[in-house]
């Protein structure tokens, strides 16, 4: 049997970390910043019916949530056969 | 037809479901009873998930919480949604290419370590047990209030029903009965929400409702800031916690949701790597639509409550308000007898009191729908409370089975495995039942502290396992404990042996006991990386170990090996 090629594991890590440092300062923006640290800030912003900081806070941030995980979903699918690292 | 009738025909037929669903799917093997056999569609387990999730505490009380609190209710929304993403970029790939059944498992395995193990055991049945406690409470009540039998009785019912199905069926009975409870309890919860919406802001969408125009033209939430304030309460959108115990509050919520372990469980249930990453996707979906719906439903519900109440004639208060006042979740008292109702801020004139609870259970009755919309909210409320229940108790039985009866007695026959995991969940129902039934007076407050005491103690562990092949069994046990009993000495001096001191001034850096298991995951870190750079290295399979888990290749079904 033909031995596998290496794997480029550290490559595939790195790409990884990466990937999770945006996602979760996104994360953490959305939710921690938008809707707790500078929600007065954001309060002065309208968004229809809405101050947008108090629409972050109950509404806006969990969108973003899902969204956030599609993306790592598909980035992940994607990194997984560049480094052929996937499952099938 | 009348609204009992119509509440144990809907009811009824929610739990034939349930049951023959149980029956159909029943466990043969400690696979199919711990991991439902490993083979769980993403979308299946998403939804699963999102039932297992959302208990009768989201589904009834959540809405009145944040129609009481407004912008401060957000902690919960943003906490109970956020930690999503956390699991599922941090933990559910990772642990479910290790591929075993439960945390103490990982723990075990990658802290090369009984002890270890025994920790995160205590930390798992700790946690679940609180929770579950409260679960049950819940169910008896749910079932109290709609079957008008008495609460013992409800709660009996529920133990019947959640035995039948959790034992019988483990796993892969719960995982599909939790399917079907999760369109039941979804429905039963959107179609009040959009007939207020519609008739309120004429808008058939709740999350663009909770922005739209009121009657008069005004932004509803503009005039319920403004309606608030005339009465001299708080404005809806603006806050009164801290900004640090509001952050701290929502990160304890948020990294204690990845922590718990009736929810890391799950995903160890679908077949890959990839499918773990989209599982926690679509859970988030499912669990999104109700959690931003709750906004909405709790801003119509205390906008409507004021509305047909605040300075009306007592003659003449609309049907609804009658009809809760037989159950004391709405009380009247004229106390200056001026035949007009007033609502206020300050207690000794205030003559309305509402109950938070009313916000989704009088829903139908606020938006005038008919009686069998009713029987539906019944059903559904029922389902949130069975399906998280039945959940919990799968963690405690596989806990006590394989955790603590296969790591000392390794050598025992699958099917007499299989059998004490069975016995282990009926002993917890029954358990569970008990305190149900009597419930001691810190069941309510601790059940909210489950999620401190999971961010402290398992999710920091859990992450450097993955992230860190450096962390070794001296520093994850040292952490680990100094997480838990900071968190949990922190909580017991305020809630139990001082509570009259349990004020924002005598609070560490302002952070309540809410908000304390930040800071003891921040702990929890901290001593473990210092005790493990003291300590040797974790051996070489360990190592080996993290850098397999990080691969997606090769993760085949969950095992024993």
């Amino acid at each position: 049997m033909p031995s596998e090629p290496k794997i480029n594991t550290k490559g595939y890590w790195r790409k990884n970390l990466q990937t999770l440092f945006i996602l979760l300062f996104i994360w953490f923006l959305v939710s921690f910043g938008f809707g707790v640290l500078w929600v007065e800030e954001l309060n002065q912003i309208r968004l229809g019916g809405f101050k947008l900081g108090f629409w972050f806070a109950q509404q806006g941030s969990i969108y973003v949530f899902v969204l956030l995980i599609f993306v790592y979903v598909y980035r992940m699918n994607k990194l997984d056969k560049e480094f052929d690292v996937h499952e099938d | 037809m009348e609204i009992l009738t119509w509440t144990y025909l809907l009811v009824g037929i929610s739990f034939a479901i349930y049951i023959g669903i149980a029956i159909w799917t029943r466990a043969g093997s400690t696979k199919e009873f711990y991991v439902a056999g490993g083979g769980v569609s993403p979308l299946a387990n998403g939804m699963a998930t999102a039932a297992d999730w959302m208990s009768a505490a989201s589904f009834i009380s959540m809405a009145g919480i944040i129609a009481f609190a407004g912008y401060d209710g957000s902690v919960y929304l943003m906490g109970w949604t956020g930690g999503y993403v956390l699991l599922a970029l941090l933990l559910a790939p990772y642990l479910r290419k290790f591929g075993k059944f439960t945390v103490p498992d990982f723990v075990g395995d990658r802290y090369y370590s009984k002890t270890a193990k025994i920790v995160a055991v205590i930390c798992a049945l700790f946690i679940s047990f609180t929770y579950v406690a409260g679960q049950m409470r819940g169910v008896g009540i749910v079932f109290s209030r709609y079957l008008e039998v008495p609460i013992e009785w409800g709660v009996v019912i529920g133990m019947c029903i959640v035995f039948f199905y959790a034992v019988l069926g483990g796993m892969k009975g719960i995982t599909y009965t939790q399917v079907a409870q999760y369109c039941v309890l979804i429905f039963a919860y959107m179609v009040p929400a959009i007939f207020i919406s519609m008739q309120l802001t004429g808008n058939p969408i709740p999350q663009l409702g909770l922005g739209g125009e009121v009657s008069d033209g005004t932004y509803l939430l503009d005039k319920l800031d403004g309606v608030l304030a005339d009465l001299g309460f708080a404005e809806y959108t603006s806050g009164r916690k801290g900004m640090m115990d509001m952050f701290m509050i929502t990160l304890a919520l948020m990294v204690g949701t990845a922590g718990l372990p009736h929810v890391i469980v799950r995903f160890f249930t679908v077949p890959k790597v990839k499918d773990a990453r989209l599982s926690a996707g679509y859970a988030l979906v499912f669990i999104a639509i109700l959690y931003t719906t709750a906004p909405a439903i709790a801003a119509f519900g205390i906008y409507n409550a004021i509305n047909s109440t605040s300075e009306k004639k007592v003659s003449e208060l609309p049907a609804w308000i009658s009809t809760w006042q037989k159950t004391d979740l709405i009380k009247v008292d004229d106390k200056n007898g001026d035949g007009i109702v007033q609502y206020l801020p300050d207690q000794e004139k205030n003559e309305l009191s509402i109950d938070r609870d009313i916000m989704v259970l009088a829903s139908p009755e606020i938006a005038e729908l008919p009686n069998w919309v009713v029987g539906l909210v019944a059903a559904g409320a029922m389902a949130a409370a069975l399906s998280t229940a039945a959940g919990l108790l799968l963690v405690i039985s596989t806990s006590v089975s394989r955790d603590l009866f296969k790591t000392f007695k390794p050598e025992i026959s699958e099917k007499k495995e299989l059998r004490i995991a069975r016995i282990a969940a009926a002993g917890a129902v029954i358990l569970a039942g008990y305190f149900g039934v009597n419930p001691p007076g810190f069941v309510a407050q601790v059940v909210a502290f489950a999620f401190g005491l999971a961010a402290a103690s398992f999710f920091p562990v859990i992450i450097m396992g993955i992230f860190s092949d450096r962390i070794n069994k001296e520093g994850a046990i040292a952490g680990m404990l100094t997480g838990l009993v900071f968190t949990l000495a922190y909580i017991i001096y305020f809630k139990f042996i001082s509570p009259e001191l349990n004020t924002a001034e005598n609070w560490w850096f302002g952070v309540s006991p809410e908000g304390i298991g930040s800071i003891g995951m921040i702990l929890n870190f901290l001593v473990c990386i210092l005790v493990s750079s003291f300590t040797p290295a974790p051996p070489k399979e360990v190592q080996e170990m993290v850098q397999d888990i990080r691969i997606p290749r090769g993760a085949g079904q969950a095992s024993d090996h």
